[in-house]
Protein backbone atom coordinates (compact mmCIF):
# COMPACT_ATOMS: atom_id res chain seq x y z
CA UNK A 1 0.00 0.00 0.00
CA UNK A 2 1.38 3.19 -0.76
CA UNK A 3 1.50 6.12 1.53
CA UNK A 4 -0.77 9.09 0.62
CA UNK A 5 2.13 11.67 -1.05
CA UNK A 6 2.30 14.88 1.22
CA UNK A 7 1.01 18.08 -0.64
CA UNK A 8 3.96 20.42 -0.49
CA UNK A 9 3.01 23.92 -1.15
CA UNK A 10 4.91 26.34 -2.64
CA UNK A 11 5.55 29.04 0.44
CA UNK A 12 2.35 31.11 0.82
CA UNK A 13 0.53 28.79 -1.25
CA UNK A 14 0.56 31.04 -4.60
CA UNK A 15 3.78 29.68 -6.81
CA UNK A 16 5.79 32.31 -7.45
CA UNK A 17 5.09 33.32 -10.69
CA UNK A 18 1.57 34.39 -9.54
CA UNK A 19 3.32 36.28 -6.53
CA UNK A 20 5.87 38.15 -8.78
CA UNK A 21 2.08 39.28 -10.46
CA UNK A 22 0.84 40.25 -7.53
CA UNK A 23 3.64 42.10 -6.29
CA UNK A 24 4.02 44.20 -9.54
CA UNK A 25 0.25 45.19 -9.39
CA UNK A 26 1.03 46.11 -5.40
CA UNK A 27 4.52 48.17 -6.76
CA UNK A 28 2.41 50.11 -9.11
CA UNK A 29 -0.42 50.56 -6.56
CA UNK A 30 1.90 51.93 -3.96
CA UNK A 31 3.32 54.34 -6.63
CA UNK A 32 -0.29 55.38 -7.26
CA UNK A 33 -1.99 55.71 -4.31
CA UNK A 34 -5.65 55.17 -4.50
CA UNK A 35 -5.12 53.91 -8.37
CA UNK A 36 -7.13 50.70 -9.31
CA UNK A 37 -4.43 47.98 -11.35
CA UNK A 38 -5.44 45.16 -12.76
CA UNK A 39 -4.57 41.92 -12.01
CA UNK A 40 -4.56 38.21 -12.81
CA UNK A 41 -6.68 36.48 -9.90
CA UNK A 42 -6.00 33.24 -9.21
CA UNK A 43 -9.00 30.74 -7.16
CA UNK A 44 -7.68 30.24 -3.84
CA UNK A 45 -9.46 27.89 -1.06
CA UNK A 46 -11.37 30.01 1.00
CA UNK A 47 -14.89 29.50 2.98
CA UNK A 48 -17.57 30.95 1.06
CA UNK A 49 -18.03 35.01 1.44
CA UNK A 50 -14.92 35.55 2.23
CA UNK A 51 -13.14 36.74 -0.73
CA UNK A 52 -9.68 36.12 -2.40
CA UNK A 53 -8.36 39.41 -3.24
CA UNK A 54 -7.19 39.92 0.33
CA UNK A 55 -5.83 36.20 0.77
CA UNK A 56 -4.18 36.53 -2.38
CA UNK A 57 -2.35 39.96 -1.10
CA UNK A 58 -1.34 38.60 2.06
CA UNK A 59 -0.01 35.42 0.28
CA UNK A 60 1.82 37.75 -1.75
CA UNK A 61 3.60 39.95 0.91
CA UNK A 62 4.08 37.15 3.85
CA UNK A 63 6.88 35.10 4.73
CA UNK A 64 8.15 32.85 7.81
CA UNK A 65 9.16 35.60 9.76
CA UNK A 66 5.64 37.08 9.85
CA UNK A 67 3.54 37.47 12.56
CA UNK A 68 -0.05 37.27 11.08
CA UNK A 69 -3.55 38.80 12.41
CA UNK A 70 -6.75 38.03 11.07
CA UNK A 71 -10.04 39.71 11.55
CA UNK A 72 -14.01 39.10 11.06
CA UNK A 73 -15.41 42.14 12.23
CA UNK A 74 -12.94 43.08 14.85
CA UNK A 75 -12.78 39.56 15.93
CA UNK A 76 -9.93 36.74 15.98
CA UNK A 77 -11.86 34.08 17.12
CA UNK A 78 -14.67 33.71 14.44
CA UNK A 79 -14.56 30.59 12.54
CA UNK A 80 -13.32 31.81 9.47
CA UNK A 81 -10.92 33.97 10.60
CA UNK A 82 -9.05 31.20 12.38
CA UNK A 83 -9.39 29.24 9.32
CA UNK A 84 -7.35 32.05 7.43
CA UNK A 85 -4.40 31.84 10.11
CA UNK A 86 -4.48 28.20 9.95
CA UNK A 87 -4.27 28.10 6.12
CA UNK A 88 -1.17 30.60 6.23
CA UNK A 89 0.32 28.71 8.72
CA UNK A 90 0.43 25.41 7.22
CA UNK A 91 1.30 26.98 3.57
CA UNK A 92 3.31 30.16 4.82
CA UNK A 93 5.43 29.18 7.85
CA UNK A 94 4.31 32.25 9.37
CA UNK A 95 3.10 32.33 13.51
CA UNK A 96 -0.07 33.48 13.90
CA UNK A 97 -1.02 36.61 16.76
CA UNK A 98 -3.79 38.28 18.17
CA UNK A 99 -2.31 41.19 18.94
CA UNK A 100 -2.22 44.02 16.94
CA UNK A 101 0.90 45.56 18.27
CA UNK A 102 2.81 42.61 17.84
CA UNK A 103 1.65 41.99 14.20
CA UNK A 104 3.57 42.38 11.03
CA UNK A 105 0.63 41.36 8.66
CA UNK A 106 -2.67 42.32 9.76
CA UNK A 107 -5.55 40.89 7.29
CA UNK A 108 -9.07 42.30 7.69
CA UNK A 109 -12.61 42.24 5.98
CA UNK A 110 -14.38 45.15 7.93
CA UNK A 111 -12.36 46.77 10.72
CA UNK A 112 -9.31 48.77 11.43
CA UNK A 113 -7.78 47.71 14.60
CA UNK A 114 -9.03 50.24 17.43
CA UNK A 115 -4.71 50.07 18.35
CA UNK A 116 -3.00 52.30 16.35
CA UNK A 117 -0.80 50.81 13.42
CA UNK A 118 3.29 51.26 13.42
CA UNK A 119 5.88 51.08 10.93
CA UNK A 120 6.66 48.08 9.31
CA UNK A 121 3.08 46.93 9.69
CA UNK A 122 0.86 46.11 6.57
CA UNK A 123 -3.26 45.98 7.17
CA UNK A 124 -4.62 44.10 4.22
CA UNK A 125 -8.44 44.74 3.25
CA UNK A 126 -10.44 42.06 1.98
CA UNK A 127 -12.60 44.26 -0.77
CA UNK A 128 -15.54 42.70 -2.11
CA UNK A 129 -16.25 46.12 -4.62
CA UNK A 130 -13.49 48.34 -5.36
CA UNK A 131 -15.54 50.55 -7.70
CA UNK A 132 -16.64 53.90 -5.79
CA UNK A 133 -18.38 55.47 -8.64
CA UNK A 134 -19.73 52.13 -9.81
CA UNK A 135 -23.49 52.72 -7.96
CA UNK A 136 -24.23 55.44 -10.84
CA UNK A 137 -21.74 54.72 -13.53
CA UNK A 138 -21.79 50.84 -14.14
CA UNK A 139 -19.75 50.71 -17.30
CA UNK A 140 -16.47 50.51 -16.55
CA UNK A 141 -14.74 51.96 -19.49
CA UNK A 142 -16.55 55.12 -18.26
CA UNK A 143 -15.70 54.79 -14.65
CA UNK A 144 -11.98 54.06 -15.89
CA UNK A 145 -12.35 57.31 -17.94
CA UNK A 146 -13.63 59.41 -14.75
CA UNK A 147 -10.50 58.19 -12.63
CA UNK A 148 -7.99 59.37 -15.38
CA UNK A 149 -9.57 62.63 -15.94
CA UNK A 150 -10.36 63.53 -11.93
CA UNK A 151 -13.94 63.85 -12.91
CA UNK A 152 -15.40 63.04 -9.57
CA UNK A 153 -18.68 65.49 -9.83
CA UNK A 154 -20.62 62.13 -9.97
CA UNK A 155 -19.37 60.74 -6.40
CA UNK A 156 -20.73 63.73 -5.16
CA UNK A 157 -24.24 63.23 -7.17
CA UNK A 158 -24.40 60.47 -4.59
CA UNK A 159 -23.71 62.40 -1.90
CA UNK A 160 -26.34 64.97 -2.99
CA UNK A 161 -28.64 62.81 -2.98
CA UNK A 162 -28.05 61.42 0.69
CA UNK A 163 -28.57 65.00 1.89
CA UNK A 164 -31.56 65.85 -0.22
CA UNK A 165 -33.41 62.66 1.07
CA UNK A 166 -32.22 61.77 4.74
CA UNK A 167 -30.75 65.36 5.64
CA UNK A 168 -27.36 63.39 5.99
CA UNK A 169 -25.30 61.86 4.56
CA UNK A 170 -26.14 58.17 5.05
CA UNK A 171 -23.40 56.28 3.87
CA UNK A 172 -21.99 54.47 7.10
CA UNK A 173 -19.57 51.61 5.31
CA UNK A 174 -17.26 51.82 2.76
CA UNK A 175 -17.61 55.68 2.89
CA UNK A 176 -15.70 57.02 -0.30
CA UNK A 177 -12.46 58.68 0.32
CA UNK A 178 -10.24 61.06 -1.45
CA UNK A 179 -6.61 59.83 -1.57
CA UNK A 180 -3.35 61.92 -2.00
CA UNK A 181 -5.56 64.75 -3.31
CA UNK A 182 -6.58 62.71 -6.70
CA UNK A 183 -8.05 59.52 -6.93
CA UNK A 184 -11.72 58.71 -5.16
CA UNK A 185 -11.13 54.93 -3.48
CA UNK A 186 -13.92 52.77 -1.94
CA UNK A 187 -12.14 51.58 1.78
CA UNK A 188 -13.93 48.51 1.31
CA UNK A 189 -16.69 47.96 3.91
CA UNK A 190 -14.91 49.38 7.05
CA UNK A 191 -17.41 51.37 8.63
CA UNK A 192 -16.60 55.30 8.50
CA UNK A 193 -15.72 55.35 12.29
CA UNK A 194 -12.68 53.82 10.98
CA UNK A 195 -11.98 56.09 7.63
CA UNK A 196 -10.18 58.68 10.08
CA UNK A 197 -7.75 55.70 10.80
CA UNK A 198 -6.83 55.66 7.50
CA UNK A 199 -5.37 59.40 7.10
CA UNK A 200 -1.79 59.58 7.26
CA UNK A 201 -1.28 56.00 8.89
CA UNK A 202 2.32 54.96 9.54
CA UNK A 203 1.42 51.37 8.15
CA UNK A 204 1.07 50.12 4.53
CA UNK A 205 -2.53 49.53 3.51
CA UNK A 206 -2.90 47.12 0.91
CA UNK A 207 -6.23 46.42 -0.70
CA UNK A 208 -7.64 42.92 -2.86
CA UNK A 209 -10.52 42.35 -4.46
CA UNK A 210 -10.35 38.79 -6.30
CA UNK A 211 -13.51 38.68 -8.27
CA UNK A 212 -12.71 41.84 -9.75
CA UNK A 213 -9.36 41.33 -9.81
CA UNK A 214 -8.08 44.61 -8.53
CA UNK A 215 -5.16 45.84 -6.36
CA UNK A 216 -4.91 49.25 -4.88
CA UNK A 217 -2.63 50.55 -1.98
CA UNK A 218 -2.23 53.59 0.31
CA UNK A 219 1.11 54.12 1.12
CA UNK A 220 2.63 55.01 4.63
CA UNK A 221 2.03 58.69 5.59
CA UNK A 222 -0.45 59.64 2.68
CA UNK A 223 -3.37 61.82 3.01
CA UNK A 224 -6.82 60.08 3.07
CA UNK A 225 -9.24 62.94 3.39
CA UNK A 226 -13.03 61.09 3.43
CA UNK A 227 -15.54 63.10 1.18
CA UNK A 228 -17.96 65.76 1.84
CA UNK A 229 -19.66 69.45 1.35
CA UNK A 230 -18.16 72.22 2.77
CA UNK A 231 -21.66 72.73 4.89
CA UNK A 232 -22.23 68.83 5.54
CA UNK A 233 -18.75 67.73 6.19
CA UNK A 234 -18.05 64.00 6.43
CA UNK A 235 -18.96 63.03 10.13
CA UNK A 236 -17.60 59.89 11.31
CA UNK A 237 -19.85 57.15 13.14
CA UNK A 238 -19.85 57.94 17.00
CA UNK A 239 -20.63 56.01 20.10
CA UNK A 240 -21.72 57.85 23.18
CA UNK A 241 -21.17 55.40 25.74
CA UNK A 242 -18.03 53.03 26.68
CA UNK A 243 -17.43 49.65 25.99
CA UNK A 244 -19.67 48.09 28.98
CA UNK A 245 -16.55 45.15 29.23
CA UNK A 246 -13.30 46.92 29.08
CA UNK A 247 -14.62 50.99 29.80
CA UNK A 248 -12.66 52.49 26.42
CA UNK A 249 -14.56 55.28 24.94
CA UNK A 250 -13.96 56.04 21.43
CA UNK A 251 -14.16 52.90 19.88
CA UNK A 252 -16.16 50.78 17.81
CA UNK A 253 -19.11 49.05 19.67
CA UNK A 254 -21.16 45.89 19.00
CA UNK A 255 -25.08 45.79 20.03
CA UNK A 256 -24.62 42.12 21.43
CA UNK A 257 -28.49 40.75 23.06
CA UNK A 258 -27.65 39.20 26.52
CA UNK A 259 -30.89 37.60 27.09
CA UNK A 260 -34.53 36.98 25.15
CA UNK A 261 -36.21 39.91 27.13
CA UNK A 262 -34.68 42.01 24.66
CA UNK A 263 -31.86 43.28 26.82
CA UNK A 264 -28.66 44.27 25.46
CA UNK A 265 -24.96 45.87 25.93
CA UNK A 266 -22.68 47.63 23.83
CA UNK A 267 -18.88 45.82 23.47
CA UNK A 268 -16.09 46.71 21.76
CA UNK A 269 -15.87 45.10 18.29
CA UNK A 270 -12.46 44.69 18.19
CA UNK A 271 -11.41 41.49 20.66
CA UNK A 272 -7.79 42.07 20.77
CA UNK A 273 -8.14 45.70 22.41
CA UNK A 274 -11.06 45.02 24.44
CA UNK A 275 -9.29 41.87 26.20
CA UNK A 276 -6.45 43.77 26.94
CA UNK A 277 -8.12 47.16 28.06
CA UNK A 278 -9.85 44.56 30.05
CA UNK A 279 -6.99 43.11 31.85
CA UNK A 280 -5.35 46.56 32.03
CA UNK A 281 -7.94 48.08 34.31
CA UNK A 282 -7.83 44.65 36.29
CA UNK A 283 -10.99 42.59 34.21
CA UNK A 284 -10.19 39.28 33.99
CA UNK A 285 -9.27 39.26 30.72
CA UNK A 286 -10.51 36.13 28.89
CA UNK A 287 -13.34 37.12 26.46
CA UNK A 288 -14.98 34.72 24.32
CA UNK A 289 -18.37 35.55 21.84
CA UNK A 290 -21.40 35.28 23.81
CA UNK A 291 -19.04 34.99 27.39
CA UNK A 292 -18.18 37.61 29.36
CA UNK A 293 -16.66 38.41 32.43
CA UNK A 294 -18.01 41.81 32.83
CA UNK A 295 -18.52 43.79 36.17
CA UNK A 296 -21.96 43.74 37.95
CA UNK A 297 -21.95 47.85 37.72
CA UNK A 298 -20.57 49.91 34.69
CA UNK A 299 -17.41 51.42 35.21
CA UNK A 300 -15.89 54.57 33.61
CA UNK A 301 -12.29 53.52 33.83
CA UNK A 302 -10.65 54.23 30.40
CA UNK A 303 -9.02 51.25 29.11
CA UNK A 304 -5.37 51.84 28.65
CA UNK A 305 -4.08 50.06 26.07
CA UNK A 306 -0.88 50.45 24.07
CA UNK B 1 -7.09 88.42 -30.47
CA UNK B 2 -10.48 89.23 -32.22
CA UNK B 3 -13.21 91.38 -30.62
CA UNK B 4 -16.20 88.49 -30.01
CA UNK B 5 -18.55 89.88 -32.55
CA UNK B 6 -15.99 90.01 -35.22
CA UNK B 7 -15.22 86.40 -35.63
CA UNK B 8 -17.97 83.26 -35.42
CA UNK B 9 -18.07 81.16 -32.49
CA UNK B 10 -18.47 77.82 -34.77
CA UNK B 11 -16.60 77.86 -38.28
CA UNK B 12 -17.47 74.77 -40.19
CA UNK B 13 -15.76 73.86 -43.21
CA UNK B 14 -15.88 71.42 -45.38
CA UNK B 15 -16.75 68.91 -42.54
CA UNK B 16 -17.19 65.47 -42.86
CA UNK B 17 -17.85 62.14 -40.69
CA UNK B 18 -17.60 58.43 -42.39
CA UNK B 19 -18.71 55.42 -40.68
CA UNK B 20 -16.87 52.79 -42.08
CA UNK B 21 -16.47 53.72 -46.04
CA UNK B 22 -19.79 55.58 -46.14
CA UNK B 23 -20.19 59.86 -45.48
CA UNK B 24 -22.88 60.33 -42.50
CA UNK B 25 -22.54 64.11 -43.68
CA UNK B 26 -20.32 65.62 -45.97
CA UNK B 27 -19.19 68.86 -47.16
CA UNK B 28 -20.90 70.75 -44.49
CA UNK B 29 -19.72 74.36 -44.21
CA UNK B 30 -21.13 77.32 -42.14
CA UNK B 31 -20.78 79.87 -39.53
CA UNK B 32 -22.82 79.99 -36.35
CA UNK B 33 -22.38 83.44 -34.39
CA UNK B 34 -22.83 84.33 -30.81
CA UNK B 35 -26.46 84.50 -29.60
CA UNK B 36 -27.54 82.85 -33.04
CA UNK B 37 -29.94 80.11 -33.53
CA UNK B 38 -29.28 77.32 -36.32
CA UNK B 39 -31.70 74.81 -37.50
CA UNK B 40 -30.88 71.47 -39.31
CA UNK B 41 -33.82 70.06 -41.06
CA UNK B 42 -33.75 67.29 -43.62
CA UNK B 43 -35.70 63.85 -43.80
CA UNK B 44 -34.71 60.97 -41.71
CA UNK B 45 -31.22 59.31 -42.47
CA UNK B 46 -30.25 62.80 -44.03
CA UNK B 47 -27.23 63.09 -41.79
CA UNK B 48 -28.64 65.86 -39.00
CA UNK B 49 -27.49 63.81 -35.82
CA UNK B 50 -24.24 62.94 -37.39
CA UNK B 51 -23.41 66.60 -38.03
CA UNK B 52 -24.57 67.51 -34.63
CA UNK B 53 -22.67 64.67 -33.00
CA UNK B 54 -19.21 66.01 -35.23
CA UNK B 55 -19.83 69.30 -34.11
CA UNK B 56 -19.81 68.56 -30.36
CA UNK B 57 -17.18 66.07 -30.67
CA UNK B 58 -18.88 63.38 -29.82
CA UNK B 59 -17.54 62.31 -33.67
CA UNK B 60 -14.95 62.49 -35.23
CA UNK B 61 -14.14 65.00 -37.36
CA UNK B 62 -12.94 62.87 -40.37
CA UNK B 63 -12.40 65.29 -43.03
CA UNK B 64 -12.86 69.29 -43.52
CA UNK B 65 -12.37 71.62 -40.55
CA UNK B 66 -14.72 72.87 -37.38
CA UNK B 67 -13.13 75.88 -35.57
CA UNK B 68 -14.36 77.00 -31.79
CA UNK B 69 -13.94 80.47 -30.45
CA UNK B 70 -13.38 79.36 -27.17
CA UNK B 71 -14.40 81.61 -23.95
CA UNK B 72 -10.73 83.13 -24.09
CA UNK B 73 -11.25 84.15 -27.31
CA UNK B 74 -9.10 82.20 -29.26
CA UNK B 75 -10.06 80.17 -32.54
CA UNK B 76 -9.35 76.75 -31.99
CA UNK B 77 -9.77 73.63 -34.36
CA UNK B 78 -11.79 71.54 -32.40
CA UNK B 79 -9.60 68.10 -34.23
CA UNK B 80 -6.61 69.09 -32.39
CA UNK B 81 -8.23 69.08 -28.87
CA UNK B 82 -7.35 65.94 -26.31
CA UNK B 83 -10.01 64.07 -24.68
CA UNK B 84 -9.93 66.08 -21.49
CA UNK B 85 -9.62 69.43 -22.97
CA UNK B 86 -13.18 68.52 -25.05
CA UNK B 87 -14.84 66.93 -22.08
CA UNK B 88 -13.78 70.22 -20.15
CA UNK B 89 -15.70 72.15 -23.26
CA UNK B 90 -18.34 69.83 -22.37
CA UNK B 91 -18.59 70.50 -18.67
CA UNK B 92 -18.19 74.14 -18.90
CA UNK B 93 -18.93 75.64 -22.42
CA UNK B 94 -21.28 73.46 -24.15
CA UNK B 95 -24.99 71.81 -23.50
CA UNK B 96 -26.05 68.75 -25.56
CA UNK B 97 -29.62 68.08 -25.14
CA UNK B 98 -31.25 64.61 -26.45
CA UNK B 99 -33.89 63.63 -28.05
CA UNK B 100 -34.35 60.92 -25.81
CA UNK B 101 -34.30 62.49 -21.88
CA UNK B 102 -32.75 58.96 -20.77
CA UNK B 103 -29.68 59.74 -22.48
CA UNK B 104 -29.16 63.33 -20.99
CA UNK B 105 -30.44 62.81 -17.24
CA UNK B 106 -29.86 59.83 -14.45
CA UNK B 107 -33.48 58.68 -14.32
CA UNK B 108 -32.98 57.44 -10.79
CA UNK B 109 -31.13 60.60 -10.18
CA UNK B 110 -33.22 63.43 -8.34
CA UNK B 111 -34.12 66.37 -10.03
CA UNK B 112 -32.21 68.15 -8.03
CA UNK B 113 -29.46 65.83 -8.48
CA UNK B 114 -29.63 65.99 -12.23
CA UNK B 115 -29.72 69.68 -12.33
CA UNK B 116 -27.13 69.79 -9.55
CA UNK B 117 -24.11 67.70 -10.93
CA UNK B 118 -22.95 70.27 -13.85
CA UNK B 119 -22.29 72.35 -10.63
CA UNK B 120 -20.46 69.18 -8.53
CA UNK B 121 -18.47 68.38 -11.64
CA UNK B 122 -17.11 71.60 -12.25
CA UNK B 123 -15.81 71.54 -8.33
CA UNK B 124 -18.93 73.26 -6.76
CA UNK B 125 -18.73 71.60 -3.00
CA UNK B 126 -21.63 73.61 -1.44
CA UNK B 127 -24.57 71.41 -1.04
CA UNK B 128 -27.06 74.27 0.32
CA UNK B 129 -25.74 76.64 -2.78
CA UNK B 130 -25.64 73.70 -5.50
CA UNK B 131 -29.50 73.04 -4.03
CA UNK B 132 -30.99 76.67 -4.43
CA UNK B 133 -29.29 77.11 -7.88
CA UNK B 134 -30.97 73.68 -8.96
CA UNK B 135 -34.56 75.21 -7.42
CA UNK B 136 -34.18 78.12 -9.22
CA UNK B 137 -33.39 76.22 -12.73
CA UNK B 138 -36.06 74.07 -11.91
CA UNK B 139 -38.73 76.94 -11.56
CA UNK B 140 -37.00 78.58 -14.76
CA UNK B 141 -38.29 75.43 -16.61
CA UNK B 142 -41.42 75.22 -15.07
CA UNK B 143 -40.94 72.61 -12.64
CA UNK B 144 -43.07 73.06 -9.16
CA UNK B 145 -40.59 72.95 -6.36
CA UNK B 146 -41.90 70.20 -4.66
CA UNK B 147 -40.93 67.88 -7.24
CA UNK B 148 -37.28 68.33 -6.94
CA UNK B 149 -36.39 65.34 -4.68
CA UNK B 150 -38.21 63.19 -7.03
CA UNK B 151 -36.59 61.15 -9.95
CA UNK B 152 -36.97 62.04 -13.42
CA UNK B 153 -38.50 58.31 -14.15
CA UNK B 154 -41.47 59.43 -12.51
CA UNK B 155 -42.07 62.61 -14.65
CA UNK B 156 -43.63 62.92 -17.97
CA UNK B 157 -42.20 63.46 -21.09
CA UNK B 158 -42.56 67.16 -21.13
CA UNK B 159 -41.19 67.14 -17.81
CA UNK B 160 -38.05 65.13 -18.75
CA UNK B 161 -37.26 67.33 -21.22
CA UNK B 162 -37.44 70.59 -19.38
CA UNK B 163 -35.02 68.67 -16.69
CA UNK B 164 -32.83 67.95 -19.41
CA UNK B 165 -32.73 71.51 -20.23
CA UNK B 166 -32.28 72.99 -16.81
CA UNK B 167 -29.02 70.45 -16.92
CA UNK B 168 -28.09 71.70 -19.58
CA UNK B 169 -27.72 75.51 -19.12
CA UNK B 170 -27.09 75.28 -15.16
CA UNK B 171 -23.58 76.00 -15.58
CA UNK B 172 -23.56 78.70 -17.97
CA UNK B 173 -22.97 77.47 -21.26
CA UNK B 174 -22.05 79.40 -24.57
CA UNK B 175 -23.52 77.04 -27.06
CA UNK B 176 -26.04 74.26 -26.82
CA UNK B 177 -26.56 71.22 -29.17
CA UNK B 178 -30.13 69.83 -29.24
CA UNK B 179 -31.51 66.89 -31.20
CA UNK B 180 -34.69 66.91 -31.32
CA UNK B 181 -35.57 68.32 -28.58
CA UNK B 182 -39.67 68.48 -28.70
CA UNK B 183 -40.08 65.47 -31.01
CA UNK B 184 -42.05 62.25 -29.23
CA UNK B 185 -43.91 64.72 -27.18
CA UNK B 186 -47.40 65.41 -27.45
CA UNK B 187 -48.35 68.79 -29.84
CA UNK B 188 -49.35 70.86 -27.18
CA UNK B 189 -46.46 69.80 -25.12
CA UNK B 190 -44.37 70.51 -27.94
CA UNK B 191 -45.61 73.67 -28.57
CA UNK B 192 -44.87 75.13 -24.47
CA UNK B 193 -41.80 73.61 -24.65
CA UNK B 194 -40.58 74.89 -27.69
CA UNK B 195 -41.65 78.35 -26.11
CA UNK B 196 -39.86 77.92 -23.45
CA UNK B 197 -36.76 76.89 -25.61
CA UNK B 198 -37.19 80.32 -27.29
CA UNK B 199 -37.37 82.50 -24.60
CA UNK B 200 -34.72 81.06 -22.28
CA UNK B 201 -32.04 81.16 -25.37
CA UNK B 202 -33.01 84.97 -25.96
CA UNK B 203 -32.55 85.64 -22.59
CA UNK B 204 -29.23 84.27 -22.02
CA UNK B 205 -28.23 85.35 -25.52
CA UNK B 206 -27.41 81.58 -26.46
CA UNK B 207 -25.88 80.38 -29.77
CA UNK B 208 -27.29 77.03 -30.75
CA UNK B 209 -27.53 74.80 -33.44
CA UNK B 210 -30.99 72.51 -33.18
CA UNK B 211 -31.51 69.39 -35.33
CA UNK B 212 -35.21 68.79 -36.04
CA UNK B 213 -37.03 67.35 -38.82
CA UNK B 214 -40.34 69.72 -38.21
CA UNK B 215 -40.10 72.97 -40.67
CA UNK B 216 -42.88 74.55 -37.57
CA UNK B 217 -39.81 73.79 -35.34
CA UNK B 218 -37.21 75.61 -37.18
CA UNK B 219 -39.42 78.50 -38.17
CA UNK B 220 -40.45 78.89 -34.43
CA UNK B 221 -37.04 79.19 -32.90
CA UNK B 222 -34.63 79.43 -35.42
CA UNK B 223 -32.74 82.58 -36.90
CA UNK B 224 -31.25 80.61 -39.78
CA UNK B 225 -31.75 77.43 -41.36
CA UNK B 226 -29.18 74.54 -42.90
CA UNK B 227 -31.55 71.90 -45.47
CA UNK B 228 -29.73 68.45 -45.49
CA UNK B 229 -30.18 65.84 -47.90
CA UNK B 230 -28.31 62.47 -48.47
CA UNK B 231 -25.29 64.01 -45.72
CA UNK B 232 -24.83 67.26 -47.55
CA UNK B 233 -26.32 71.13 -47.02
CA UNK B 234 -28.51 71.38 -49.57
CA UNK B 235 -29.29 75.03 -49.43
CA UNK B 236 -28.49 77.42 -45.76
CA UNK B 237 -29.96 80.82 -45.05
CA UNK B 238 -32.22 83.27 -43.16
CA UNK B 239 -35.10 80.88 -41.55
CA UNK B 240 -38.03 83.15 -43.15
CA UNK B 241 -36.29 82.87 -46.53
CA UNK B 242 -35.54 79.43 -46.66
CA UNK B 243 -39.45 78.28 -45.76
CA UNK B 244 -40.76 81.14 -47.80
CA UNK B 245 -38.97 81.05 -50.51
CA UNK B 246 -37.20 78.07 -51.07
CA UNK B 247 -34.11 77.83 -54.02
CA UNK B 248 -33.42 74.06 -53.56
CA UNK B 249 -35.30 71.71 -55.61
CA UNK B 250 -35.52 69.73 -52.51
CA UNK B 251 -36.20 71.91 -50.03
CA UNK B 252 -39.19 73.28 -52.13
CA UNK B 253 -40.27 69.39 -51.56
CA UNK B 254 -40.33 69.37 -48.02
CA UNK B 255 -42.17 72.63 -47.85
CA UNK B 256 -44.84 71.89 -50.16
CA UNK B 257 -45.27 68.54 -48.44
CA UNK B 258 -45.26 70.32 -45.07
CA UNK B 259 -48.10 72.70 -46.24
CA UNK B 260 -49.65 69.83 -47.99
CA UNK B 261 -49.69 67.53 -44.85
N1 LIG C 1 -23.58 54.51 -35.84
C1 LIG C 1 -23.77 54.45 -37.19
N2 LIG C 1 -23.13 53.52 -37.91
C2 LIG C 1 -23.30 53.46 -39.26
N3 LIG C 1 -24.07 54.29 -39.95
C3 LIG C 1 -24.74 55.24 -39.29
C4 LIG C 1 -24.62 55.38 -37.87
N4 LIG C 1 -25.40 56.39 -37.46
C5 LIG C 1 -25.98 56.88 -38.57
N5 LIG C 1 -25.58 56.21 -39.68
C6 LIG C 1 -25.96 56.48 -41.07
O1 LIG C 1 -25.61 57.79 -41.39
C7 LIG C 1 -26.63 58.42 -42.11
C8 LIG C 1 -27.12 59.66 -41.40
O2 LIG C 1 -27.73 59.29 -40.17
P1 LIG C 1 -28.21 60.33 -39.07
O3 LIG C 1 -28.53 59.57 -37.85
O4 LIG C 1 -27.20 61.39 -38.97
O5 LIG C 1 -29.52 60.89 -39.75
P2 LIG C 1 -30.63 61.87 -39.15
O6 LIG C 1 -30.80 62.94 -40.15
O7 LIG C 1 -30.30 62.29 -37.77
O8 LIG C 1 -31.93 60.95 -39.17
P3 LIG C 1 -33.17 60.90 -38.16
O9 LIG C 1 -34.06 62.06 -38.51
O10 LIG C 1 -33.82 59.61 -38.47
O11 LIG C 1 -32.65 60.96 -36.77
C9 LIG C 1 -27.72 57.37 -42.31
O12 LIG C 1 -27.51 56.74 -43.55
C10 LIG C 1 -27.48 56.41 -41.20
O13 LIG C 1 -27.90 55.11 -41.55
MG1 LIG D 1 -31.24 61.99 -35.87
ZN1 LIG E 1 -14.09 46.69 25.28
Amino acid sequence: MLAEPRIVYNEGYLDEQTKRVVRRALLKGIAIPGFQVPFASREVPMPRGWGTGGVQVTASVIGPDDLLKVIDQGADDTTNAVSIRQFFERVAGSESTTRTDEATVIQTRHRIPETPLAEGQILVYQVPIPEPLRFLEPRETETRRLHALEEYGLMYVKLFEDISRYGHIAKTYDYPVMVNGRYVMAPSPVPSFDNPKMHMNPALQLFGAGREKRIYAVPPYTSVESLGFEDFPFEPQQFDQPCQICGSSGVYLDEVVTDDAGGAMYVCSDTDHCTRAASAVGFRASRTRGEWDFPATGTGTEGAVQ
Amino acid sequence: MIAESASPLLSVSGAGHHYGNRFGCRGVSFDLWPGEVLAVVGESGSGKSTLLGMLSQRLNIDEGSVHYQTAEGQMTDLATLSEPEVRRLWRTEWGFVHQNAAEGLRMHVSAGGNVGEPLMANGARHYGKIRARAADWLQRVEILADRIDETPATFSGGMRQRVQIARNLVFGPRLVFMDEPTSGLDVSVQAKLLDLIRSLVADLGLAVVVVTHDLAVARLISHRTLVMQGGQVVEQGLTDRVLDDPQAAYTQLLVSSILKG
